[in-house]
């Protein structure tokens, strides 16, 4: 089934969890990762229960610091 | 207040604006911005803010310029090497106008006194570097309701959204709390475009503008996302978070805390 992950249109297996899409994309961080699906946030513990449905538009967000960074 | 001739000629392309005019540049000589961080994204934020005429201007940092700034923190210059941050950048600020008044805190802000300092400015700016700092600013600016724009940049990647907290998705709406110790490289292990820091912090300028004036749609709601190598822009939809810690139905932050400071746990270093 197609997905949008983070813009990008992508075909993956039919019943991925978002835990199971999280490695298949190679998201190598997980822990620094907040995910979305279709406008709503996601709690952590979440992840494993979320079955991706077709057409769904997930986005991962990262942690970033940046600015001054004298420290 | 009426603007001078001098003032008239100086901010003529903002006034020309129809969207600005000279009601629209008296707002924004009457008001207040705070920029907390003078590096990678507070500085251009500073050198724009100043430009435009914002009436005052605070400057909070409690570092000293270093040569590893220069790259990209582009209120510094060589001749400031070592100089307090906040009187480097308060020296450019009147440098670039006079109009301006500067308020300088050459310190870091924690939870016990970040509320008084905030209180006093219409807009807040976070151009921080660390987690624990961007939570406290989002904690505290939801406390006093205090509009602010949020970012983040790490090498070609940036991304930033503004807040009307209480309103709109703050940023525990997003990352409810800082990631694990050593998981997020900094800009200083990861590195970072130089360019990046103006294109980001020179966006956070525009929404203190656009809020000042009350003008076009803020970026709340949304997180915009900027690849420099890509070229793209995103803006990515984020509704508010019923399960926020802060701003969610059963807020379970009560009260602002310092966050922890992520505690090193590398063998190697020496921290």
């Amino acid at each position: 089934m197609n997905l949008v992950v983070n813009g990008k249109e992508t075909n993956i297996n039919d019943g991925l969890t978002v835990s199971q899409l999280l490695v298949e994309t190679n998201v190598r961080m997980p822990q620094m990762v907040s995910v979305e699906v279709n406008g709503q946030i996601l709690r952590r513990s979440e992840y494993d229960q979320t079955i991706l449905r077709e057409d769904d538009k997930v986005e991962f967000l990262y942690f970033m610091g940046g600015g001054n960074v004298t420290d | 207040m009426s603007l001078t001739e001098q003032q008239m000629e100086r901010y003529s392309r903002h006034i020309i604006l129809e969207q600005v005019g000279g009601a629209g540049q008296e707002k924004l000589l009457a008001s207040k911005v705070l920029i907390i961080g003078a590096g990678g994204l507070g500085a251009p934020a500073a050198v724009y803010l100043a430009a435009a005429g914002i009436g005052t201007i605070g400057v909070v940092d409690g570092d000293k310029v270093d040569l590893s700034n220069l790259q990209r923190q582009i209120i510094h210059h060589t001749p400031d090497l070592g100089k307090d941050k906040v009187l480097s950048a308060e020296s450019k600020i009147r440098a670039i106008n006079p109009d301006v008044e500067v308020r300088t805190f050459n310190m870091r802000l924690r939870a016990d006194n970040i509320r008084e300092i905030i209180r006093k400015y219409d807009f807040v700016i976070d151009g921080t570097d660390n987690f624990p700092a961007k939570f406290l600013i989002n904690d505290a600016c939801y406390f006093e309701r205090k509009p602010f724009s949020h970012a983040g940049i790490l090498q070609f990647d940036g991304q930033l959204i503004t807040v009307l907290p209480g309103q709109t998705t703050c940023y525990r709406c997003i990352f409810g709390a800082p990631p694990p110790a050593n998981v997020v490289p900094s800009c200083s292990q990861a590195g970072v475009l130089g360019v990046l820091a103006g294109v980001i912090g020179s966006l956070q300028a525009t929404e203190a503008i656009k809020y000042l004036l009350g003008i076009g749609e803020l970026l709340t709601g949304a997180l915009l996302t900027y690849n420099a190598l890509t070229m793209q822009f995103r803006k990515v939809r984020l509704d508010r978070n019923p399960d926020c810690p802060l701003c969610g139905k059963k807020p379970r932050i009560t009260e602002l805390k310092d966050e922890e400071q992520i505690v090193c746990d590398l063998k190697s270093c020496k921290c």
